[in-house]
């Protein structure tokens, strides 16, 4: 399943990468790839935004903009001011449930 | 319903099964094996009866006869995260760091930041962890690197941690492997059974708004020039009322649940096809368009589907593989449309009734 194309913020910078590997690691939707020695990235309109690659990379070689995907966060930012939170209250893998 | 689970000595939780000393301190160890209470939680949490509650006490447990080799897992304090993670370990030694998360799943509680840094280091040396175990290893789920920056933790412990798989499951098969993953261990999945699961928390908080749109419905067709008419309410408002549920059921269910068939990446979109057909067959099921106005008309197929659109919108919240940016990008098209939408039904209906009262 993809989302809308052509819309994730994720940068990637190559020269900067060392290929220590963890976007690999902590990619939850196989965004990037090892390919000599080097991460690659394979498939952007993937990408969901989470931000574990960008924290996660010592080297600042990502960088994405982060915030919760969630409609009724946003809506509510829009309407009553604020920063979009999500109102998480945990269900089994995701999240605003 | 109130069912924190307090950690006291006495009347500790079934799932509490004696302890294992260690240099610093005693550390509960529990049982891998799901009670019936367990089992019942787990459906509870998952309908939203009481989740928020749902909780165990953050700290250090033991599996098994955990040593002071045994991996460290760490997981967040929302008691079904913990129980997925205790059950995934059964017949293995080896100890559970639990995170306060404030009863919040890995992920979400990520994504806020609870399950982050600074509270991994703080249980760390809570637990005095460096004394429990000889080595410096710590394996954490993967979804939990959202909220937890891995050198950050090294520099601040000493402890290297290592993401796992997404799913505690997986954990067996991980460490066999010396600690690594498949490909698919480390992606996410979102499964019908997962869509359907996550079903009645977006029908529930869009049938607490339903009782509002039914009295306005009622009001709007019961309102005449004499005064309210009960008889011309129930007649008028009915259809509208089978299909607002219709529309919920569209939104909420058959798109979340049929999400990759409906055509279109767009959840709006989505949202709007599934809304389209459910009002038809439901308009059909009704006797079909014959008898109604066509301002009537005009108005069902306009508001109906667009409702539909808007509740499948909020998904998004709950997929596994929606971003900000694409959920903003289809916000910025999609509000405008809703309220255009809406006030244009809006206005058909009231023409309707004009006309009914034979004003126009
Ligand atoms: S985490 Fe950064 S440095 Fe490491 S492989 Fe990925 S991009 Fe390269
Ligand atoms: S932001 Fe998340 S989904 Fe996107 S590439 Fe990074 S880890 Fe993968």
């Amino acid at each position: 399943m993809k989302y809308l194309a052509n819309v994730s913020t994720l940068q990637f910078f190559s020269d900067k990468c060392t290929g220590c590997g963890r976007c690999v690691e902590v990619c939850p939707h196989g965004v990037f790839e090892m390919r000599d020695k080097r991460a690659n990235l394979i498939d952007r309109d993937r990408c969901m935004e989470c931000g574990a690659c960008a924290k996660n990379c010592e080297f600042n070689a990502i960088t994405v903009n982060t915030g919760v995907g969630c409609a009724a966060a946003i809506i509510n930012s829009l309407i009553y001011g604020g920063a979009p939170s999500c109102d998480c209250s945990g269900t089994g893998s995701s999240c605003c449930g | 319903m109130q069912t924190t689970v307090k950690f006291v000595k006495k009347g500790a939780p079934r799932w509490v099964s004696g302890a294992i000393k260690t240099p610093a301190g005693a550390v509960s160890r529990v049982s891998s094996d799901w009670s019936r209470t367990d089992m019942l939680g787990m459906i509870k949490s998952r309908i939203g009866a009481y989740r928020m509650h749902y909780t165990v006490p953050p700290g250090l447990y033991a599996v098994g006869e955990a040593t002071r080799d045994s991996d460290v897992f760490v997981t967040a304090n929302y008691k079904l995260s913990f129980d997925i993670v205790r059950r995934a370990l059964k017949g293995m030694d080896a100890w559970v760091l639990v995170l306060d998360t404030q009863s919040i799943n890995v992920w979400c509680a990520a994504g806020k930041g609870t399950f982050g840094t600074d509270e991994l280091v703080r249980q760390i040396s809570v637990a005095r962890l460096s004394e429990v175990v000889g080595h410096r290893r710590i394996i954490l789920p993967q979804l939990g690197a959202v909220g937890v920056s891995a050198a950050r933790v090294n520099k601040e412990t000493g402890f290297r941690v290592s993401f796992g798989p997404v799913e505690a499951r997986d954990i067996p098969a991980y460490v066999a492997a010396g600690y690594k993953k498949t490909k698919e261990m480390s992606l996410v999945k979102f499964s019908m059974l997962d869509r359907l699961v996550l079903t009645p928390m977006e029908i529930n908080p869009i049938m607490k708004k339903y009782p509002w749109f039914a009295g306005a419905v009622l009001l709007l067709f019961g309102l005449a020039p004499t005064g309210i008419l009960f008889q011309q309410a129930w007649q008028g408002g009915l259809p509208f009322l089978a299909l607002g549920l219709a529309a919920v059921f569209a939104g909420a269910f058959v798109t979340p649940v049929l999400l990759p068939f409906v055509p279109f990446r767009s959840f709006a979109m989505k949202g709007w096809i599934t809304g389209m057909l459910i009002t038809f067959l439901t308009m059909q099921a009704m006797g079909g368009a014959t008898g109604q106005s066509a301002l009537l008309l005009a108005a069902i197929y306009l508001f109906f589907p667009a409702l539909s659109s808007y509740i499948a919108l909020q998904f998004t919240g709950s997929t596994t593989y929606t971003g900000m940016s694409g959920v903003n990008k289809e916000l910025k098209i999609g509000i405008p449309l809703y309220i255009i939408t809406t006030v244009v039904s809006l206005l058909l209906v009231v023409l309707f009734k004009l006309r009914e009262w034979e004003v126009l």
